[in-house]
């Protein structure tokens, strides 16, 4: 065990690399010169320069690389354009709404998505699995901008249920400006969702253990809900720990409609006021962190799973 | 083809020799179920609706009123004139709605086109060879699987500058690691098997046993990955455009009209938000559905079922 855990987080390295190789490529590199655009027609060239040397575009290339991933290991991205603030500290602070946003949003629809597959998974094969099956491409076949567009419209606007805009600073309070979001999001991912644990479900059913089971008799119900369900339990924890970053990260659409001052609309915000560093932290911190889930997930498979080891 | 099917069910010897000599194709094969099903029908000819209707708007032979600015009529509800009614500067919304499907198939083809040919071609080379090119292959979609690709479209896109050919390429450049993944398994699969080596054994080189023998055997994979990006790029000019990262302004674009919603729909303007969803809404259902079915067909596990 101790030998895979070290094995696997070496690993992490040269993808670390790989990420520091593709985000200064895509910001350093192919960006051309963002200060002279962002500091305007009447910039002066110290003006310019200032902003360069805040991007860590301003020596050489290899010096420029070791800057950025001397900020990567530091954690420190220097300051926003816009709101002239440390990245660090506008992480700091977005980060709680993001958090009790995503975090019910994740639980309610996981727990929705999981028990209505396990039902089709159950009822496959009869007219209820193939109309699941259509309506979940249906309601895959929508825009998320139009779930949140007529969200806010019907029952925030024409219903006046919920503010379809606020936020509060106490947790307690803040629960009427995340019922809506919440509602949304869990309807315009449970298509997806469904089909997902829906397939994840049925590879289980060919397998051996369900033969086995079979053969001594064990009624269907009981095989599904005890042994493929506890089976299943691998991949879909796989799925959810590699999903926390975003649960972290917020989402941007929703943040960004309902004005909920996390991370998700910080990146909105850079991005439509060209906030070129921040969103060069954003994408670099974002995948270090997907990493960094990725090798729980799999610390974790490996508890759960003693054949994971072998390979 | 390896998985030719031979049928059993011949009754005398000499039909049966004939059916063996013939045989039918995956593809043949397929095509046969996939006719008897009513939504694989259906939306086979949904989908062909769309591409006649794109061809013809692309060739400016119908809808030509699409940019025909007429400040009069701004905001105009639906009439017999206008089924959709007209947009902020009095442009007809169907015409638009109907020009955009044809912004919408580019970035579907040549997004999922793009990120089609990559994967395909770095699964195939790193699932073929092995070995250090592998682990080449397998660190670069690692490293561009970890960056969230909501991000990297859009750092790409910001980077580049909007405009039509920077969404296909930035989807195209993303969405690809999927697929890569999906191809390199079929490839290690494939690359020790009877048929690869007697290409071998004939002087088959490696380019050739790459391109000629194995990719038509894994084909059918990377036509239903192409259907899933397909409708995935489509979501995704979308989300940029609600960025401010999609085509140019005064392209028609679902994406663009959509995100136009956020201030017209409080002021009591739908027909904009409808028009772009129900396009949108059919197209991706018809391609989701056909790949669906298609899958279904091509599964050698399914036939004669």
């Amino acid at each position: 065990m101790l030998k895979f855990a070290i094995r696997r987080t070496l690993y992490m390295f040269p993808i670390l690399f790989g990420i520091a190789l593709v985000t200064f490529l895509l910001f350093n590199v192919a960006g051309g010169d963002p200060a002279a655009q962002a500091a305007g027609k009447y910039a002066t060239a110290e003006k310019i320069q200032e902003m360069r040397e805040s991007l860590g575009i301003a020596g050489p290339l290899h010096e420029q690389f070791f800057g950025h991933l001397k900020q990567m290991a530091t954690f420190d991205f220097g300051r926003s354009w816009s709101t002239k603030q440390t990245i660090r500290s506008m992480i700091f602070s977005g980060i709680g709404a993001s958090v009790s946003l995503m975090v019910p949003v994740y639980v309610i629809s996981l727990i929705l998505a999981i028990s209505l597959a396990l039902l089709v998974a159950f009822l496959r094969g009869t007219f209820f699995d193939g109309a699941t099956l259509v309506v979940s491409l249906a309601l895959m076949s929508i825009s998320s901008l139009v779930y949140i567009l007529a969200g806010q419209y019907f029952v925030g606007y024409e219903l006046g249920l919920f503010p379809i805009n606020g936020w509060d600073s106490s947790l307690i309070a803040r629960w009427q400006y995340l019922v809506l979001p919440t509602l949304i999001f869990v309807v315009l991912s449970l298509g997806s969702n469904v089909l997902f644990y829906r397939t994840v479900f049925l590879d289980q059913m060919y397998q051996d253990y369900v033969r086995t089971a079979r053969s001594k008799g064990l009624a269907d119900r009981v095989i599904l809900f005890k042994h493929v369900l506890r089976n299943a339990m691998i991949p879909i924890i796989t799925v959810v720990v590699t999903q926390l970053p975003f649960m972290i990260l917020g989402s941007l659409l929703l943040e960004s409609f309902f004005g909920i001052p996390g991370l998700g609309r910080m990146i909105v915000d850079a991005i439509q006021s060209s906030d070129f560093p921040v969103i060069k932290a954003m994408t670099t911190i974002t995948a270090i962190l997907v990493l960094v889930f990725q090798l729980v997930a799999d610390l974790l498979y490996a508890v759960v799973d003693p054949r994971v080891q072998v390979r | 083809m390896k998985v030719a099917s031979i049928s059993s069910t011949a009754i005398d010897t000499k039909s049966k020799q004939d059916e063996l000599e013939k045989g039918t194709s995956l593809w043949a094969d397929a095509a046969s179920r996939m006719k008897k099903k009513p939504v694989a029908v259906v939306s086979f000819w949904f989908v062909a609706f769309y591409l006649g209707l794109a061809l013809l708007c692309a060739l400016d032979l119908i809808f030509t009123s699409y940019s025909v600015v007429n400040n009069d009529i701004a905001y105009q509800a639906p009439t017999w004139a206008h089924w959709f009614g007209t947009d902020v500067f009095g442009r007809d919304v169907l015409a638009r709605a109907a020009h955009g499907t044809v912004t919408s198939l580019t970035v579907g083809f040549f997004g999922a086109g793009i990120a089609m040919f990559i994967g395909t071609f770095f699964g195939a080379i790193g699932g073929y060879f092995g070995g250090k090119i592998d682990d080449l292959v397998v660190w670069l979609y690692t490293t561009v699987d970890t960056i969230p690709g909501i991000l990297l479209v859009v750092s790409f896109s910001f980077v580049m500058g909007p405009s039509l050919k920077t969404v296909c390429l930035a989807i195209g450049l993303t969405a690809w690691v999927g697929h890569c993944r999906i191809i390199r398994g079929e490839y290690i699969k494939h690359r020790d098997q009877d048929y690869v080596q007697g290409a071998a054994a004939l002087g088959a080189g490696h380019i050739r046993r790459i391109f000629l023998h194995i990719l038509p055997n894994v084909f059918h994979l990377i036509l239903i990955n192409f259907s899933l990006g397909f409708v995935g790029a489509i979501k995704s000019e979308v989300i940029l455009s609600f960025l401010g990262l999609g085509v140019e302004p005064g392209t028609p674009s679902w994406g663009v009209m959509i995100n136009d919603a956020k201030q017209e729909l409080f002021r009591g303007v739908w027909w904009g938000l409808a028009a772009a969803t129900i396009f949108m809404f059919f197209l991706v259902l018809a391609v989701n559905l056909f790949n669906s079915e298609l899958r279904d067909a091509l599964d050698p596990k399914l036939k004669n079922k």
